[in-house]
């Protein structure tokens, strides 16, 4: 519990009041997200976006997997799953390490049963990471994908 | 314009394919040269039976034509399964189906 109040402070600190309102969301685990997370998406570097969805020092776990390619030949698709067998999973957030934007998608979850996917874009060779929240406390985990063609454009 | 969507639902899986643009506004037109606005899928939310069971928010770097899979405990078959979605225009698109 501590650890969660301190990631919420870090993010409070660093991403203002877009931050607090996000935290307030979390203290309601399995409501809606109040808003969409502009200093999330709109930031440029990823342990800024961490800082503002509260995914700063987030544990590594082993009980977190992400299936995505080794090597994805375009990068404007990349198939992304991510499968946990962690309980009380509230929400997963899916970063590009290395996208001008690396946040790509939050979801907030009720009743999940442990696998979700999506296909996201990829500017060049960079780790996918997932952020996990369950049961109050922050997880994550990565996987390194090789891009042949980025597709983020620039 | 209404956001096109195909949703599956059955076997405690639900699955979305939304046909979009997904533009991220850092791409820039072959022919022009211009950067093309930004133009994607904001907010997906997903109900069953008005329960909601996922609130997505999506930046502009999701894939083109978006996909959204994932499993949720206690669908039934027969439960009715309501897709939402906006864009950063304000566009909207909602479709129903009903869990196999």
């Amino acid at each position: 519990m501590n650890r969660h109040r301190r990631t919420f402070l870090q993010g409070a600190t660093s991403a203002g009041l877009v931050a607090t309102a996000i935290a307030a969301g979390l203290l309601k685990p399995g409501q809606v997200l109040a808003d969409w997370n502009a200093a999330g998406f709109g930031a440029t570097k990823t342990a800024d976006a961490l800082a503002a969805i509260g995914g700063s020092g987030a544990a590594e776990s082993k009980d977190i997997t992400i299936k995505a390619p080794d090597i994805a030949e375009n990068g404007a698709v990349v198939p992304v799953e991510v499968v946990t067998t962690l309980p009380n999973v509230e929400s997963i957030a899916i970063l590009g390490e290395k996208n001008a934007n690396p946040l790509i998608a939050q979801y907030m979850l009720t009743d999940f049963d442990g696998t979700l996917a999506t296909r996201m874009r990829m500017g060049q060779t960079a780790n996918v990471r997932a952020v996990v929240k369950a049961g109050g406390k922050v997880y994550t985990a990565a996987k390194e994908v090789k891009v042949t063609v980025g597709g983020c454009g620039g | 314009m209404a956001i096109a969507m195909r949703v599956r639902a059955g076997s405690g899986e639900i699955k979305v394919l939304m046909t979009h643009p997904s533009e991220n506004g850092l791409r820039k037109d072959a022919k022009s040269g211009q950067l093309i606005p930004a133009h994607f899928v904001k907010n997906v939310v997903v109900a069953i039976n008005g329960k909601n069971v996922m609130t997505g928010h999506w930046g502009g770097g999701i894939s083109k034509d978006p996909y959204l899979a994932f499993k949720v405990k206690g669908m039934k078959a027969g439960d009715k399964v309501t897709v939402s979605a906006e864009d950063n225009t304000g566009d909207k698109g909602s479709v129903d189906a009903t869990a196999s």
